[in-house]
């Protein structure tokens, strides 16, 4: 079908980024700022869903604002892989400028005028990386998140911030510059454009293309988005950890790091095509090269004693399941990947908020601290409970989804190395999220803490943060009960 | 003579006009007295040589490779001197780059230069003259006028009005580029015996043995090789970036670099196509190392304009590498990334100007976290930086980019050993722009000897004041143009295209016609040769 051409397709982009306007303008008046901060996104969000009636019924909208030179030009386009992740994001950018306000506040941080500007930038850039219909135009809106989040990463300005601020810069700055860039050209050389191509198998590529230099091409974009944490490129995220955790929980369990897993998707499906990927074996060698990744990270964060240092390890390992089911390039499989970008999505944030939550509520960073803590923040530490659900994979959660979808694609292409590797990792999974729980409930208190009893929940800011991640888990088991809605949106892209 | 030329049909003679504007607004300068007078004067000249540059925007035809608005007039009929000019789709970019700089060269000197107003607005306005000359002449002795004419005010500049160490630089800067263009007079005056005229469109089309086409294309080279800079003839730049005044930095960069590149483009390739392509691997290494080089030295760097002199050193790289590429993308990327660089070093330049102004340092570290008391500096800086090295969505990515495309088109390992220089690009420009913006741990190191000034670290940074009108203005001027071609090239692109494509036919038809003094050239150039060529396997991987 022909797409609908349609300017209503950068209000995503456009509205948060005259949101950051708005909060910079208003910087001294912190009720304003925020409220804008919040119908910001509220509006971002809105503005994804008009389209998404539209695209639910097939059509696709598209939009070309300028030809920098033939077949480069920033583009848009609205698809259902793009209205997933845009609605996702957008989504929860809702509930995490909620718990912002309650975070922020909660610990009484400094710059936080920056800190909602730069914010609202990066999420703007990530819808804008969603709508992309072009190479060049991803990789636009990829750059704009790298450089926006630097300030976030390194809010504290002490030591600690700087270090994990230049890792994270190096990382991001190093790949794109030496893959990402790299790959664009050899792409355009042999395709002769940047723009995408439509459905998701045919790719952009002539029959006759070079398939050792589309090859190159493809490893150089892998190992370009390094957004995605693939190992070995992962090592910035634990360290982007020293962020406020409302830039955990948004940007690294969502915005930013789904940037990446979704840049990838979007190259693989839309660039090189399912075609060419499983004739060169392509898919299947990202298929163990990200299976490396889940395994690894999960055994590393079984040994991380930090709680957001064990989530930072845990999203590793999950991001690649996104990219694992792509490779695997069977529709069950796109299926159950592409869905975890949403599923992944709702549970880690719901995670982050609650590790953020405890932190601002008891000062406790540490799993060993946490001892007898789920009696006096039931709702954050059951949340909790649910989400890690969502991650181990197992009903009624969304994971479970998820990992429906990717045994049943591992089955269909016979591949059992692939199935255990899914068996294996959500035992790990299982491995480092329940003794957080069990710690939470049946762990005795440090000495230091078993006089103190009452809810921690009940202070203002602290309940600010404690009803989103409450929604948030809600929302995971929803999906996990309920998927239709996602998997129709998906079977519209892998044709299922 | 004709068939090369479109003549002026403007009611005034546009080209003779944008020279003579500054030529007597020099003159006229001299009769000042009030410093504050020449101030104006100098901007309201420049200002009005830019106004009458916009119709070379507005009437050009890029629909033809011919040079446009010409104006002829016998000069010197014996020694074949005319007063010739006129511009294509090369130059008129080049030109118009020149009237729109220049302006701002004013104005970045307004507080800067403290004595002497009155010759530093005469030099300045002088140059801009010399300059335009040099772009749109079409006979080579008034070329060579013009370029040595250049020399001795850009001199002066940075002799009269540069910093602690100006007599090495100026005098660095002098011997380089005289020593260079010796080279180049040699090589008109073998063209002229051979060919028998100055007129530059006519010895493009003469034909010339293989042998003396080599001799030319290096005479021609080392002359332009050493105002690009290519390493290893790039030491003077640093020296003469560090010490000029800022309005010399800026015009250095932004304009006189660019005239090595137009050089490669006017004279090497098109006299001596054959020879061009013998030497293609040379020149492409070469671009390689001042790409890598370049960016390597600038990472190391502590002061902010030495960093920035490296880094032109890597950008011009770029240039040198896509005109030797050889093919369209190669050479449009090549002329727009030296539009590109005139505006965002010019404009780094600046920022340095405009923050020396403040803490009369250079140094990195004194003029580190500089976020919280200069924010609308900082903007800048940032836009600047991001553009320098290449963020897509500023004007840099579009050339590199191009660029890199052609190397990948063409030779695919070149292309992959252009990326370190990319890389090192942003790390350098990121650093500096870290610690400029945040970074408190280096102030500290510089308590102890700068403590006689009274500005070290943060705190020391309080009574800074952030842009003025006037630096603001200068500012957004050159961002504007950043996002313009960042997002819009085509109308530049345009310009150029068939002047490009006209400029690879006499490369081709060139080494066609020659192609037989030399066995390589032969073998590649005729069509049995390509026939067989493409008859062997493709390699197979």
């Amino acid at each position: 079908m022909e797409p609908f051409v349609s300017a209503k397709i950068l209000l995503a982009t456009v509205i948060p980024m005259v949101t950051a306007l708005l909060v910079m303008i208003s910087g001294n008046k912190p009720n304003l700022r925020e409220s804008f901060s919040t119908i910001g996104a509220v509006l971002t969000f809105a503005s994804v869903m008009a389209l998404a009636p539209g695209v639910l019924r097939g059509e696709t909208y598209s939009l070309t604002l300028v030809t920098l030179y033939p077949g480069i030009s920033v583009s848009f386009v609205l698809d259902p892989l793009g209205l997933l992740f845009a609605g996702t994001a957008s989504f929860l950018w809702i509930l995490a400028s909620i718990y912002c306000i309650g975070y922020m506040r909660g610990l009484n941080e400094h710059a936080q005028t920056r800190f909602y500007i730069c914010y609202a930038v990066s999420v703007g850039a990530a819808m804008g990386a969603a709508f992309s219909g072009s190479l060049f135009t991803l990789y636009l809106f990829y750059e704009i998140v790298s450089i926006f989040t630097y300030p976030l990463v390194m809010h504290h300005q002490d030591e600690e911030g700087y270090d994990g601020a230049r890792k994270y810069i190096i990382y991001l700055m190093f790949t794109s510059k030496a893959f990402l860039l790299p790959a664009m050209a050899l792409v355009y050389v042999l395709a002769g454009t940047l723009d995408f191509g439509a459905g998701i198998s045919a790719g952009i590529f002539p029959a006759d293309a070079d398939r050792l230099l589309a090859g190159i091409a493809y490893l150089l974009c892998l190992f370009g988005f390094a957004k995605a944490g693939i190992m070995p490129l992962h090592n910035w995220l634990p360290d982007a950890m020293v962020a406020p955790t409302p830039v955990s929980a948004l940007l690294h369990a969502v915005v930013v790091v789904k940037v990446g897993v979704f840049s990838i998707c979007r190259v693989m499906l839309s660039v090189f095509g399912v075609d060419l990927l499983s004739v060169t074996g392509l898919g299947l060698f990202t298929a163990y090269l990200v299976s490396f990744t889940i395994v690894a990270a999960s055994v590393i964060a079984l040994t991380k004693t930090n709680l957001k240092a064990r989530l930072a390890y845990s999203t590793v390992s999950q991001l690649s399941y996104i990219v694992l089911g792509v490779a695997m390039l069977t529709p069950h499989a796109v299926t159950g990947g592409l869905l975890h970008i949403a599923n992944h999505a709702f549970a880690k944030i719901t995670l982050f908020f609650a590790a953020g939550a405890i932190f601002v509520a008891s000062g406790k960073k540490d799993i060993s601290e946490l001892g007898g803590l789920g009696w006096r923040m039931p709702v954050t530490m059951i949340a909790f409970g649910l989400a890690s659900l969502s991650m181990i994979g197992a009903p009624p959660v969304s994971g479970f989804v998820t990992k429906w979808y990717l045994a049943l694609g591992a089955m269909d292409i016979n591949n059992m190395i692939l199935l255990g590797v899914l068996l294996i990792s959500s035992l790990l999974n299982a491995g480092y999220f329940v003794p957080i729980f069990h710690k939470a409930f049946f762990g005795r208190p440090l000495p230091a803490d078993a006089a103190a009893t009452g809810s921690l929940e009940r202070r203002p800011l602290v309940l600010l943060m404690v009803v989103p991640l409450f929604i948030t888990a809600v929302i995971s088991v929803l999906i996990g009960v309920y998927p239709e809605m996602f998997l129709n949106t998906i079977a519209l892209m892998v044709g299922l | 003579m004709e068939q090369y030329l479109i003549f002026n049909d403007l009611s005034y003679p546009i080209l003779s006009m944008i020279m003579l504007i500054p030529t007597a607004g020099a003159i006229l300068a001299l009769f000042l007295k009030s410093e504050t007078a020449l101030k104006w004067w100098g901007l309201a000249v420049t200002l009005a040589t830019m106004a009458a540059s916009l119709p070379l925007y507005t009437h050009f035809d890029s629909t033809t490779a011919r040079y446009q608005f010409v104006e002829l007039r016998s000069w010197f009929p014996d020694l074949g001197l005319d007063y010739v000019v006129g511009v294509d789709g090369i130059s008129v970019l080049l030109v118009l780059l020149t009237t729109f700089v220049m302006p701002l060269c004013v104005l970045c000197s307004w507080s800067y230069i403290k004595e002497r107003m009155r010759e530093f607005i005469f030099v300045l306005l002088f140059i801009e003259a010399a300059m335009i000359g040099v772009f749109i002449s079409l006979n080579t002795l008034l070329f060579f006028l013009f370029w040595e004419a250049m020399l001795i005010p850009m001199y002066l500049l940075i002799a009269v009005w540069g910093g602690p160490r100006k007599d090495y630089a100026s005098i660095k800067y002098f011997i380089y580029t005289f020593a260079g263009s010796i080279f180049f007079l040699a090589a008109i005056i073998a063209l002229y015996v051979q060919a028998g005229t100055f007129f530059l469109p006519a010895l493009m089309d003469h034909p010339y043995a293989f042998g003396f086409q080599v001799w030319i294309f290096l005479g021609c080279t080392i002359a332009f090789a050493v105002k690009v800079p290519m390493f290893p003839l790039h030491t003077w730049l640093p020296a003469a970036h560090v010490e000029a005044p800022t309005a010399g930095s800026v015009i250095l960069a932004s304009v006189m670099l660019k005239m090595g590149g137009y050089g490669f483009l006017r004279f090497c390739l098109p006299i001596a196509p054959a020879a061009a392509i013998e030497a293609v691997p040379w020149l492409l290494a070469l671009s390689l190392v001042s790409i890598i080089v370049g960016g390597y030295l600038a990472l190391g760097q502590s002061d902010i304009k030495k960093l920035i002199a490296y880094s032109s050193v890597g950008h011009m790289g770029f240039v040198t590498l896509g005109i030797f590429l050889l093919n369209s993308h190669g050479i449009k990327g090549a002329i727009l990334q030296m539009i590109n660089h005139g505006i965002t070093t010019g404009a780094l330049f600046i920022l340095i100007g405009i923050i020396y102004e403040r803490t009369h340092s250079r140094e990195i570290g004194v003029n580190s976290a500089l976020g919280t008391f200069m924010p609308l500096y900082v903007l800048f800086l940032g836009i600047f930086s991001l553009s320098s090295f290449g963020f897509p969505g500023t004007n840099s990515f579009v050339s590199e980019f191009l660029v890199l495309i052609a190397a990948f088109e063409k030779y695919p390992l070149v292309g992959a050993l252009a990326i370190p220089g990319a890389i090192l690009a942003a790390a350098y420009m990121l650093r500096l722009l870290q610690k400029m913006v945040w970074d408190k741990s280096d102030g500290h190191a510089h308590h102890g000897h700068d403590d006689e000034h009274g500005h070290h670290g943060e705190t020391g940074h309080r009574h800074l004041f952030d842009l003025n009108f006037r630096e603001g203005g200068t500012l957004v001027f050159l961002a504007v143009f950043v996002f313009w071609i960042g997002f819009y090239p085509a109308p530049l692109l345009d310009m150029m295209d068939v002047s490009v494509t006209h400029l690879i036919g006499q490369i081709e038809a060139g080494t066609i016609l020659e192609g037989t003094s030399h066995p390589i050239q032969a073998l590649s150039a005729t069509p049995e040769a390509a026939v067989i060529i493409d008859a062997q396997p493709a390699p197979q991987f």
